[in-house]
């Protein structure tokens, strides 16, 4: 195309009706992963369930009951377990701790590469942008809890026998309905992973700092999960977003319980609408500076 | 200067506070459509604050700012995609490429055709000759390069108005020659550029208008000539006979100074102030006198005089 046709069909169309801005939500998806950050966490989270599965396998030893995560004891005769052993390992500090790089990030790292002027002044929209910033955040969330559960089920299936499973209330399943319960808890695990995602978002336009800010949402994260070991505090467990991240295990009974799943997922959207209103309401009239 | 309706940008009592420091107090900018204005001021002297403000990113304390007819930030959603800017330096994600980066920022832009994303971004390169580093990683970019890439950034759609803080911060002699050129060519196809810079040369060379700011205030608005002070030129003549000079031209009405200058000759200086003699009526008319003419000139002060005269000396600018 020459430069003069570019121009004319630039000068054209661009009065035109405003796009939805789809291609902003695929530009910043490409964008995350893009960085090799990015994939170094998921390469890290992907590493908990494999050296599990390694570990398991060398020493040959059936760790007893009573002591490790559920279903670790299971792994040696199923190896369809090791990626659900894997995310119960990765939630308490993993999972929170990568979610907690991409939340905080997202505004505060715009605003110190000097991006957020240009984003803002294209115009984005400072509300499109919050939304924007949030789902890509909640597709990382469901990458990184797909990363530990694909990774641990391969490498499961690569080292152990693969059969029908037992499950908590002792009922056996066999391969196809493991499988299903284990993308089950993957989509618990992500839905437990969004309100974190939202408070880091609402930390993030707090800031110019982008480790700070990554740094705040993790220690938010350690802190909830605390609050929640301390029996004097039970009332309010419930209010903790943190309350229900290890509730997987009712997804592994038969029939399934969905009482974690559905109090879960009413918490979470509590947050995501509570963070997500701070957010709007910090960023809408900041003056961005950086 | 008109303060009609379609002045580019117009500010009204613009005034903009950071706790108890007013960091821009007051200011009526007119930028009349079409000009290539520029923003002149010693560094803190609220420059950046206020492009800010006419950009939407940060609100006024008080006061109004009209761009391209609308209120800003009230209308930045009708008034930013027809302005184009770079604003306190380049800011670009290091582990994308050139190209990736101002496809990034495009998709900002909902007014922006995606389909014609990918000319555009080609088109915005090749005319700040990047062509061949579009595919580089903008963290192996010089300075001088991300300099370059971010005024690329703000011509990805045609733009009513360009905003350009310091476009020629980090370049070379041969890319602040090449964003003169493109300021100018900009300007001739009738975009209105406001340039803000400390670099006076910069803004004398390529500017129709002017404004001066210090300490948060606009000292002086108007016309590049309006600016110098038209007719106020200055006479210099270099010549051993300084008396004889000083005569001759005393005849024409002028007063002149001499100081010394080397090679036994003298300066003799006197200042024109409106309507005299044209200079070669006065050449010819001291040669006729008998009057060594060794050095003739006619010079008009530079916008630097004018600069230093409103803003301070040296390191003691107001602060």
């Amino acid at each position: 195309m020459s430069s003069d046709a570019v121009s004319e069909v630039a000068s054209s169309v661009s009065r035109g009706r405003p796009s939805v801005g789809w291609a902003l939500l695929g530009s910043e998806i490409s964008v995350l992963f893009r960085r090799r950050r990015t994939w170094a966490m998921l390469a890290v989270l992907a590493l908990v369930p494999i050296l599990i599965a390694i570990a398991v396998r060398v020493t040959r030893s059936t760790p007893n009951g009573g002591r490790g995560p559920a279903f670790l004891d299971q792994v040696t005769q199923n190896g369809l377990f090791v990626g659900v052993v894997g995310v119960l390992i990765s939630i308490p500090l993993f999972l929170p701790l990568t979610v907690g790089v991409v939340a905080g990030d997202s505004i505060a790292g715009e605003a110190s590469a000097g991006t957020l002027r240009y984003l803002l002044i294209a115009p984005v929209g400072r509300v499109r942008l919050l939304i924007v910033k949030y789902l890509a955040a909640a597709v990382f969330c469901l990458a990184a809890t797909l990363a530990v559960v694909v990774a641990g089920t391969l490498i499961g299936i690569a080292l152990f026998p693969v059969g029908p499973a037992t499950l908590l209330s002792g009922d056996v399943i066999g391969v196809p309905e493991t499988l299903i319960r284990s993308l089950l808890v993957s989509v618990y695990v992500t839905i437990s992973l969004l309100g974190l995602s939202a408070i880091g978002l609402f930390i993030s336009t707090l800031t110019d700092v982008p480790v700070g800010a990554m740094a705040a949402t993790i220690v938010l994260s350690v802190v909830s999960q605390v609050l929640d070991s301390i029996p004097q505090l039970d009332w309010l467990h419930p209010w903790l977003f943190t309350h229900y991240w290890l509730g997987v295990g009712d997804l592994l009974r038969q029939p399934i319980s969905w009482d974690s799943f559905g109090s879960n997922s009413v918490l979470q959207a509590a947050y995501i609408v509570l963070f997500g209103a701070l957010a709007y309401g910090r960023f809408s009239t900041k003056d961005v500076l950086s | 200067m008109t303060g009609d309706a379609t002045a580019a940008i117009e500010t009204r009592g613009l005034t903009k506070r950071f706790g108890s420091h007013a960091a821009v107090s007051g200011i009526d900018v007119t930028v009349p459509r079409g000009a290539v204005f520029g923003f002149l001021g010693p560094n803190g002297s609220g420059k950046t604050t206020t492009i800010r403000m006419m950009l939407g990113l940060a609100a006024p304390t008080s006061g109004t700012i009209r761009v391209l007819g609308h209120d800003m930030p009230r209308e930045l959603h009708s008034v930013l995609p027809r302005v184009g800017a770079l604003v306190e330096g380049p800011g670009f994600y290091p582990y994308l490429s050139g190209a990736a980066n101002l496809r990034r920022l495009d998709t900002a832009d909902r007014f922006a055709p995606s389909a014609t994303r990918r000319a555009r971004v080609e088109r915005a390169l090749e005319r700040v000759g990047l062509t061949h580093a579009a595919r580089k990683k903008v963290h192996a970019y010089s300075l001088g390069m991300k300099q370059r890439l971010g005024i690329a950034n703000a011509l990805l759609t045609p733009r009513e108005l360009l905003v350009l803080d310091e476009p020629t911060n980090g370049l070379d002699p041969q890319g602040t020659r090449e964003v003169r050129n493109l300021i100018r060519s900009l300007a001739a196809e009738g975009t209105t550029i406001f340039v803000s810079s400390h670099l006076l040369a910069e803004v004398e060379q390529v500017c129709t208008h002017a404004a001066i700011m210090s300490a948060g205030e606009l000292v002086a608005q108007g016309t590049l000539d309006e600016l110098r002070g038209v007719g106020r030129s200055e006479l210099r003549l270099l010549t051993p006979d300084a008396g004889l000079a000083i005569h001759v031209l005393g005849s024409f009405g002028l007063s002149a100074e001499t100081t010394d200058a080397a090679d036994g000759s003298a300066l003799v200086t006197a200042t024109l102030l409106g309507q005299t003699a044209e200079p070669d009526a006065l050449v010819a008319a001291l040669v006729g006198g008998g009057v060594r003419v060794r050095g003739f000139s006619i010079e008009r002060p530079s916008l630097e005089d004018r600069f230093v005269a409103l803003t301070g000396e040296g390191f003691d600018v107001v602060q």
